[in-house]
């Protein structure tokens, strides 16, 4: 007799569930609505959206800082309201907004947060979260004498104070130069390789791009889509095809005009967009149809688009 | 229960106190120092006796109440609104921690701090008069439950208010005329008998004269009573916060 059950959508079970949220915040805003999500143990998880999406709120529900008004999550199996307390000991958060306290050493801030958390107290694994984050030598300052990068970087190290396993950290990047970001991502990186599952919200689609293993684009209140980054990129990566003319055009011939082939404002090249993983571009015929009309081109370049338009795109059909 | 988490707030909340020491013990010892010079001995050499007590003795369990209901309310409202105020509220509310612990926590560092001021105004007052504790255990008890129901009250003034004037307005404009008016520096038994029934509906009346009474073995009301009131106000602050945290009132949107 074959076996009735279908098999698990995945082998490994998720560690974050997020199932049919919604918030509506007391306004009569609905900030999220019947969100579904999976994190995967041990994955980077990108949520990418733009300004006022409601990635902000999605991490404050499962973090337990915003009520949802309907739903549920579990967190490592978890429900993050009834069973509080395992859920929340296994989360790390670091919120967006910089806040600390002004007056507390380093030092104390991040034992403070340790104990919070029902830590017992381990000198040792501070030091090393600290060291990690270069802020050891930092340990006996008061928080207000710290620039707004070390700040940061301490309210990630107080996120890692308790050794949480899923760590959040909302837009940990925004406003930060070039250089911290790199070594943001290198943290990021490093931590994933000790086991612990990160999910990071972002605006900036280069950081998805270059952090991610997984992507879920949200955007007024709902999830669009979730994809392993590769598969987002290569379903809806396309390729533009671009030739440089010899001799300026008007306009297209009307055989051509087909609505792949676009024609630059200055007339002098031909844009013509396809998808690279179908097995048929239409690039061979389109040049023996350029050769038909007489049109001689004298380079060709290709081009990969990229997230943010792959994101925009996205947008546009979901609003659709 | 994680006690490590209630640890780690009255910790924290204690050296932010050892931090202003001058300001949090300090003022309130000067302040009472003041009350003692001025009505203790200068006015009070005129007064005489009341209720069979001089009355530089006579008025001390109402300065004590005094300052520790000031003290008791702001300790607590700031603590709490504070963290609320500049952020960092964030992490109590996302840890593993049940409002209880929260509570104990604050309140918790709160009392603790006022019973400290509350000791060392009494030790203060030794230098000025001559004043006898009839029954120290209830004076205690008095000290501790009024140190805890205030700080419970200042809790949830810290989680209303949504700015630094409201933060001041209730300890100005509410707790300080009542305590005044709650014979803090005279009898109710002084007052024409119409006053004698309003100042009744003033429960600052029942903490002060109860704890007056373990002082004197005298009071304006009976000792039970006092108890009682107290009591019944401690447990209407706690159902407030426990609909706070129900409800996430000004702490979870
Ligand atoms: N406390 C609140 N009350 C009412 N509306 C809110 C509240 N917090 C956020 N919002 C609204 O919810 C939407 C999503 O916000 P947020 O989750 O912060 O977005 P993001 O983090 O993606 O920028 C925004 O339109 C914001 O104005
Ligand atoms: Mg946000």
């Amino acid at each position: 007799m074959p076996d009735p059950t279908p098999p698990p959508r995945h082998a490994v079970p998720a560690i974050i569930r997020v199932e049919g949220l919604s918030k509506t915040y007391d306004s009569g805003f609905s900030a999220l609505q019947d969100v579904h999500l999976d994190i995967e143990e041990g994955e980077i998880f990108a949520l990418l959206g733009p300004n006022g999406a409601g990635k902000t709120t999605l991490i404050s529900t499962i973090c337990g800082l915003v009520r949802p008004t309907g739903g549920r999550i579990l967190a490592d199996g978890y429900d993050v309201q009834r069973d509080f307390r395992a859920a929340r000991a296994r989360i790390g958060l670091v919120p967006q907004e910089l806040t600390t306290d002004a007056f507390e050493t380093v030092y104390n801030t991040v034992r403070f947060s340790r104990g919070l958390f029902g830590k017992a107290r381990n000198d040792a694994h501070i030091e090393k979260v600290l060291r990690d984050l270069s802020l050891w030598d930092k340990r006996r300052s008061r928080i207000l004498e710290l620039s707004g990068g070390m700040k940061r970087r301490l309210m990630i190290a107080k996120a890692l104070s308790h050794e949480p396993r899923i760590l959040f950290l909302d837009e940990p990047t925004a406003g930060v130069d070039v250089e911290l970001r790199r070594d943001m991502w290198e943290m990021v990186r490093g931590l994933r390789a000790g086991g612990v599952t990160i999910i990071l919200t972002t605006h900036y689609i280069e950081e998805a791009e270059e952090m991610a293993d997984r992507i879920g684009v949200i955007n007024d209140g709902r999830i669009v889509l979730v994809d392993e980054k590769r598969a987002l990129m290569r379903k809806l990566g396309q390729k533009e095809l671009r030739l440089h003319l010899q001799a300026p055009l008007t306009a297209l011939p009307e055989a051509l005009d087909s609505g792949a082939l676009a024609l630059s404002e200055d007339g002098m090249e031909l844009i013509y967009r396809f998808d690279a993983q179908q097995e048929h571009t239409g690039i061979a015929p389109l040049l023996r149809q350029l050769d038909a009309h007489g049109i001689d081109f004298k380079d060709l370049h290709t081009r990969e688009s990229s997230l943010e338009e792959i994101f925009v795109q996205l947008v546009r059909e979901g609003r659709a | 229960m994680n006690w490590r988490a209630v640890a780690a707030i009255y910790r924290f909340e204690m050296a932010r106190t050892a931090r202003t020491l001058l300001q949090s013990v300090a003022s309130p010892v000067l302040s009472t120092t003041l009350y003692f010079v001025v009505f203790g001995t200068a006015i009070g050499s005129r007064i005489g006796v009341i209720d069979g007590v001089e009355y530089g003795a006579f008025i001390v369990p109402g300065l004590i109440m005094l300052s520790m209901l000031t003290e008791s309310i702001s300790n607590a409202s700031f603590g709490i609104y504070f963290p609320r105020f500049s952020g960092t509220i964030y992490e109590v509310l996302s840890a593993p921690i049940s409002a209880l612990e929260i509570v104990l926590g604050y309140v918790g560092a709160a009392a603790t701090k006022s019973l400290i001021l509350g000791t060392l105004i009494l030790v203060t007052a030794r230098f000025f008069v001559d004043y006898q504790i009839a029954h120290p255990v209830v004076m205690a008890s008095f000290l501790i439950l009024t140190a805890t129901t205030f700080s419970l009250l200042g809790f949830i003034i810290g989680i209303w208010a949504d700015g630094f004037e409201k933060l001041q307005i209730v300890p100005l404009m509410v707790v300080m005329p009542l305590t005044f008016l709650g014979g803090t520096f005279y009898s109710i038994s002084m007052l024409p008998p119409f006053w004698q029934t309003v100042t009744l509906f003033n429960p600052v009346v029942y903490l002060v004269s109860g704890f007056r009474w373990s002082f004197t073995g005298t009071a304006d009301v009976a000792v039970g009573l006092s108890l009682g009131m107290t009591l019944f106000f401690m447990l209407l602050c706690l159902v407030t916060i426990y609909w706070i945290f129900r409800t996430g009132y000004r702490l979870k949107p």
